[in-house]
């Protein structure tokens, strides 16, 4: 293994000085290099989720009893607010660019990103967005307290004046994920290595380029819409005024247009991440690679047409009502196939669970409950029992929390040591694993009971015969917010040092990321490699 | 190998989706308007009837109600109204501005059941006019509407609403 290791080394020498990254805080500022801005996408993505986790400890401490204790309500909805934007924004995505950015390139056998220079830029604009909306909070008045939906008119009519603040912060961070999936499409439309065609793609890197066309599709309809919130409220224009002539229910299908395949883009590249490790740890190949592929672009499309059932409620018209039953419905079929592939390629297979196999098994169980609770919703008459209570709250934080971040921390767990050349602490990161499983499960599944029973979401107080079940949600929620701690040690004890590992980390592990010494060179591919 | 145009093709795609948000707001008018969903109905003047089914009778209700805040009474003289299809009918309208200040009134008008909305054909109507109210002043407003012989079968009452706003800031802050 040595051997590789040093090969790369006296490459590296052979180049001139700015092969070589610069020293101290300028080396991150300007760097083009795709692995440097994975690495910082991913701590930016790492501060953000325990920043957005403090507010749900902030949220959940409050509900810990019926009553209003700890904060004022009107504080709450901030709270509820930007937790919503900073995990989807600020965490979620991020992270899975930064996943790409580090992965993509080693996996298609490309020297680095297709357009550096615009990777610095999107990823570097990106902490003034979250620097905006932070601030926000500590203005006068406060900042955006309407749901991370920002529903007019509750956005426009009854929003203080920093919501300002909120539209640019919601700009900047459109524009930045705009530009990372522009660089991600370019990279594999034309940097693939030589030989790597389409259907040998790996699935990680065929998820991220249809997340990609989704995020070039949705993103600017999102940043229409913040447009029209802030012409409605600063310029007089009645976009969604009644009054002018506009409808707030137009509002909500513009925004919707774009926050279904939203949901989607943050749980496609998870796609990937599990497709990636299950036949790693199954030493076994992917079960059905091509109808994965369909799949996901099956998911993909269907997911502009099934917006709506987010506004069963809204009194739309029968027929309405049962093409987005229908339609969404629909979707569970292509995403059966693939929690079907999954479990095929486990069966037989000589399976073992390292920590990366843990996190996806867990994945695959409670990402398809979260499924099962989506489909209840989309059951139209149903849904006017279960919309915008705790039922709600259970289904997207099982599909994101135990879906998308459960895959981003299986990702982390199997490329960590190809990126620091060190082994994690394997008994801390199965505690982190064992611990966040149980108390994720303690947090969220209780929120399907109170649901069901009538809880409404986002108040911060509620009727007396909640309260035990929210003292325990509350306990599984500091419980899982504290493990997560546990997450961040084993990443910096990581990144100091550890065992080292071969270039292949995992035995069963396939892919030209393996190839590469551990820790990945600063320069990979710069000849581009022989595909079998 | 050049990046350039699949760039130029992925920034035409981002701009042109951008202008297609937009482009949604009036899709969706024509959307309501061509299906009559949405119970929004025509801010237009509507053509005369031209004949009347004089076998159906229709139960015409009206409602009024002040956006929270606006400061107009508003309210029809008959709670409600029995028309044929296609025959021609004026209800009258009191509206007062409750206020000590100059205003502005603009009343929006939906029907219910929503399907209905497209067979309700306003030929004049104070919501076709932004209504200015001085300080206290009353004032009778007209509508003069006919529905539609080809209304549904099933529909045999519907109501129209009238929510009012006071656009009094919007119209200082367009000038
Ligand atoms: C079979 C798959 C799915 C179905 C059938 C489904 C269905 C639904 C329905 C009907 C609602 C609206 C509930 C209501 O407001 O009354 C909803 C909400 C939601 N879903 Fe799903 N869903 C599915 C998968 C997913 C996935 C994969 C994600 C994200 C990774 C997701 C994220 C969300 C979010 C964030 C909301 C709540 C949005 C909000 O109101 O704040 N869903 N889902
Ligand atoms: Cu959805």
């Amino acid at each position: 293994m040595s051997s590789v290791t040093e090969q790369q080394h006296d490459q590296a020498a052979h180049h001139d000085g700015h092969h070589h990254p610069a020293k101290g805080f300028k080396r991150w500022l300007y760097t083009t290099n795709h692995k440097d801005i994975g690495s910082l996408y991913l701590i930016f993505s790492l501060t953000m989720f325990l920043i957005g986790g403090a507010m749900a400890m902030v949220i959940r401490a409050e509900l810990f009893q019926p009553g209003l204790q700890l904060v004022e309500p009107h504080f709450f909805n901030q709270m509820t607010t930007v937790h919503g934007l900073i995990m989807v924004f600020g965490a979620v995505m991020p992270a899975f660019t930064g996943l790409a950015n580090w992965m993509v390139p080693l996996m298609i056998g490309a020297p680095d990103m297709a357009l550096p220079r615009m990777n610095n830029w999107s990823f570097w604009i990106l902490p003034f967005a979250f620097i905006i909306l932070l601030a926000s909070l500590f203005m006068p008045g406060g900042g955006p307290a309407f749901g991370w939906t920002f529903y007019a008119p509750l956005s426009t009519t009854y929003s203080n004046d920093n919501t300002a603040l909120f539209v640019f912060a919601v700009h900047i961070m459109g524009i930045s994920s705009i530009m990372g999936a522009i660089n991600v499409i370019v990279t594999i439309v034309n940097l693939r290595a030589p030989g790597m065609t389409w259907m040998k793609l790996p699935l990680f890197v065929w998820t991220w380029l249809i997340t990609a066309f989704l995020l070039i599709a949705v993103m600017p309809v999102l940043a229409g819409a913040v447009t029209m919130v802030l012409t409605d409220k600063y310029f007089a224009t009645s976009f969604f005024d009644a009054a002018g002539g506009g409808d707030p229910v137009m509002f909500q299908h513009i925004f919707w247009f774009f926050g279904h395949p939203e949901v989607y883009i943050m749980i496609l590249p998870a796609f990937g991440i599990i497709s990636t490790i299950v036949p790693t740890f199954s030493r076994k190949k992917l079960f059905g690679y091509a109808s994965m592929v369909y799949a996901t672009s099956s998911i993909a499309l269907l997911s502009f047409i099934v917006w709506a059932h987010h506004m069963f409620t809204t009194g739309m018209p029968v027929a309405g009502e049962l093409f987005f039953m229908y339609a969404t419905m629909l979707i569970s079929v292509p995403t059966g196939v693939k929690v079907f592939n999954w479990v095929a390629t486990m069966w037989r297979g000589s399976i073992s669970f390292e920590v990366p196999m843990l996190f996806s098994i867990a994945f695959i169980v409670l990402f398809t409950l979260g499924g099962f609770s989506g489909l209840m919703l989309a059951i139209t008459p149903a849904d006017f029992q279960y919309h915008d209570t705790y039922f709600v709250v259970a289904h997207f934080h099982y599909v994101l929390v135990t879906g998308a971040i459960f895959s981003i921390m299986a990702g982390a767990y199997y490329w960590l040591p190809k990126w620091t050349g060190n082994m994690f602490n394997i008994t801390l990161a199965k505690w982190h694993f064992w611990l966040s499983l149980v108390s994720v499960n303690v947090l969220f599944f209780p929120m399907h009971f109170v649901g069901l029973a009538g809880m409404p979401r986002r108040i911060p107080d509620y009727a007396l015969q909640f309260a035990d079940f929210n003292a325990i949600i509350s306990i599984g929620g500091f419980a899982f917010g504290l493990s997560q701690l546990l997450f961040v040690v084993v990443v910096f004890k990581c990144a100091r040092g550890g065992d080292k590992v071969p270039a292949k980390v995992w035995d069963g592990a396939e892919g030209l990321e393996w190839e590469v010494a551990s820790p990945a060179p600063y320069h990979t591919f710069e000849t581009p490699p022989e595909i079998k | 190998m050049s990046h350039a145009p699949l760039l130029k093709r992925l920034v035409v795609i981002c701009v042109g989706m951008f202008a297609f948000a937009f482009a949604l707001v009036p899709l969706y008018d024509v959307f309501c308007d061509v299906t009559g969903l949405n119970g929004k109905p025509s801010l237009e003047q509507a053509k005369q009837s031209t004949s009347v089914n004089e076998a159906r009778e229709i139960d015409v209700s009206f409602t009024t109600h002040a956006q929270s805040g606006a400061p107009f009474e508003v309210q029809s003289h008959e709670y409600s109204v029995v028309v044929k299809p296609g025959a021609m009918r004026e209800v009258l309208f009191r509206a007062k501005n409750t206020s000590n200040e100059d205003k502005v009134m603009q009343a929006v008008p939906s029907v219910s059941p929503g399907k209905a909305a497209k067979y309700l054909h306003k030929i004049a109507c104070f919501c076709f006019d932004q209504q200015p109210l001085k300080a206290g002043e009353e004032v009778e407003f007209k509508l003069l509407f006919y529905v539609d012989t080809q209304l549904p079968e099933d529909v045999e009452e519907l109501t129209l609403s009238y929510t009012v706003f006071d656009i009094s800031r919007q119209i200082v802050a367009s000038n």
